[in-house]
């Protein structure tokens, strides 16, 4: 229990001696994004009849936001400690594979959460943003994060150099998030299209967390927690699997 | 008593490489042992098996009586690593270093101990510098510090002495020898063979991943021969005892007696062939003739040894 106590506080520890990089950054960039697209869509568009298009983006930038962070945080950590060695300071104690796996993720999550606050806060210093239910917003804001935080262990693990990494997130996170309706609703979207944004837990997550803030979603909120929460349990699944066999750590 | 270290049939292959091949050996407790080879014999291809950052092909090993794979938390907690690689996490400084360590380790409250080796290895003033900013040597240190951090009953050290300056070195030997007095277990590797031969009380000798030879000092260097007699001539070394030269040549001979009594007949045999002694030294072999000799061996001679 110490020993991922101390995990964790490393790895929080870790992207607090950089927040410039690891917070603001990330916060500045998703207020541009909001800026400049409420900017150009304001009035042309308008999400459930009665919800703002700029108040619409700010769930979907919030959780964009979430996501990569969550994954940048256990897959550059990782990766960084096998290039430079340093990951023997976590192989030679006595952690345990979950130990070692909750450590990663859940300071993936705090620093998901971190940006994430930091975006709302911009945002809702320009838009008028309700806030129905809390409780959805935290579950949504937990799981997506530790699901990125898990597939970015994922990443860090399995890969041998640092553009492989940055290659997992180019071509599979990016785009899953660009995909799953940060910023359009997917009833916007022909019907075929529709159904394939249904399968992108990334969507689920997106649509889940707008029933937080404005009551109203695209699919049942239930149905939206359950995704995430199955695609949580199988990646996680495969990440403490990894870890088990001390594939790529352990030679 | 159990043994600190048991190790039991190692094998490990890289590719086509065999690193370790049917390696056995066991080290007691408070045991000061060495670990020698040439680069690429298995040194740390071994160690990493026992601290679990490798898995061996085939064979077993014990740490304090744990089974490093079964029992691999006990193991771990038994023992303290000073890897080879300078390795440093440049996000801390010393002092977060070790706490943190100490806390995998999941020790709390450890502030004491913690103060106290920095104090040992000289480490108090650096202690809230960040790790980027330390030299080479202060880095080794830390890595040190790291691996006492958790008190180990067993401690070892993959070359820590290299690219170190003489005084750290003495200091940190020092500071070694007082935790062996102490009652740890201390197992080095080293390509200084005088630090081992200073400092350890068993030796192992590896070479292509094989035990080559195993035993205390004393008996290593006891074995081939026990006399060197080093000579510079005026005069030609007569033939019997030229086929017996192993010096350099430049008018420098070394000859290899097995006891004193063969110095009177040497000098004799000498003197009978007009030759004019211009210096002579009688020394002990050391371990550097030793090492040589077994690692110079051929290959069968070797496999026979083992
Ligand atoms: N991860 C690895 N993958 C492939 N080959 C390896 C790996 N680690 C070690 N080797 C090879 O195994 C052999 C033994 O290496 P090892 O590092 O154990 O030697 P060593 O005795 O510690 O040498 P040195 O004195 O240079 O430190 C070498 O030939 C090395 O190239
Ligand atoms: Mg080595």
């Amino acid at each position: 229990m110490i020993g991922f106590r101390t995990l964790f506080y490393k790895e929080v520890l870790r992207f607090r001696k950089v927040l410039t990089q690891t917070v603001a950054a990330p916060v500045l960039t998703s207020l541009l994004y909001l800026l400049v697209f409420s900017y150009l869509l304001e009035g042309r568009m308008r999400v459930y009849d009665e919800v703002a298009y700029s108040a619409f983006l700010v769930p979907g930038l919030v959780m964009m936001s979430m996501l990569q962070n969550a994954f940048a945080n256990s897959s550059s950590s990782l990766i960084q400690s096998k290039i430079t060695g340093n990951i023997v300071f976590v192989l030679l104690p006595p952690l345990t594979y979950w130990e070692f796996f909750a450590g990663y993720v859940l300071a993936a999550v705090v620093r998901g959460a971190a940006v994430g606050l930091g975006v709302l806060a911009a945002a809702w210093i320009f838009v008028d943003l309700p806030l129905r239910h809390p409780a959805w917003i935290l579950g949504f804001a937990f799981a997506a994060s530790a699901l990125l935080g898990a597939l970015g262990l994922i990443a860090g693990v399995a890969a041998d150099k640092i553009d492989q990494v940055a290659a997992f997130q180019n071509f599979l996170i990016m785009p899953m998030t660009f995909l799953s309706g940060v910023f359009y609703s997917i009833h916007s979207l022909p019907p075929f299209w529709q159904d394939v944004s249904h399968l992108n837990p990334f969507f689920s997550m997106i649509d889940g967390l707008r029933v937080g803030f404005f009551g109203r979603s695209d699919v049942s909120p239930l149905a939206s927690m359950g995704v995430a929460f199955a695609s949580l349990g199988i990646v996680s699944g495969i990440a403490l699997a990894m870890l088990k066999s001390g594939y790529k750590l352990r030679f | 008593m159990v043994a600190a270290i048991e190790v039991r049939g190692i094998s490990k292959r890289f590719g086509t490489l065999q690193a370790l091949e049917d390696v056995s050996l066991e080290i007691g407790q408070g045991e000061f042992f060495a670990l020698l080879g040439p680069n690429g014999a298995g040194k740390t291809t071994l160690i990493s098996i026992l601290a679990g950052l490798a898995r061996a092909d085939r064979g077993q090993a014990r740490v304090m009586g744990y089974d490093i794979r079964a029992d691999y938390r006990q193991a771990r907690r038994a023992l303290g690593v000073v890897p080879q690689e300078l390795v440093f996490d440049p996000f801390f400084t010393v002092r977060e270093t070790l706490r943190i360590q100490s806390g995998y380790f999941g020790m709390r409250g450890n502030e004491a101990w913690i103060e106290e080796i920095m104090e040992a290895l000289d480490l108090g003033s650096k202690a809230n510098v960040n790790m980027r900013l330390l030299s080479g040597g202060m880095k080794r240190r830390v890595l040190v510090a790291q691996a006492l951090v958790h008190k180990p009953p067993v401690i070892v050290l993959d070359e820590p002495t290299a690219g170190v300056d003489v005084e750290l070195r003495q200091a940190l030997w020092e500071f070694i020898r007082r935790l062996n007095g102490d009652g740890h277990t201390v197992v080095l590797t080293t390509h200084y063979l005088e630090e081992a031969e200073a400092l350890c009380g068993r030796i192992a000798m590896l070479k292509l991943g094989r035990v080559v030879a195993l035993d205390t000092r004393a008996n290593l260097v006891r074995k081939p021969h026990s006399l060197n007699l080093r000579l510079r001539l005026s005069g030609r070394l007569p033939a019997e005892l030229a086929a017996r030269d192993h010096g350099r040549g430049g008018g420098e001979h070394l000859l290899r007696l097995r006891e004193y009594a063969e110095v009177e007949p040497t000098l004799t045999a000498l003197r009978s062939a007009g030759c004019v002694i211009e210096d002579m030294e009688l020394e002990q072999p050391d371990l550097e003739d030793v090492f040589l000799e077994i690692m110079r061996r051929p290959e069968a001679a070797v496999a026979g040894a083992a």
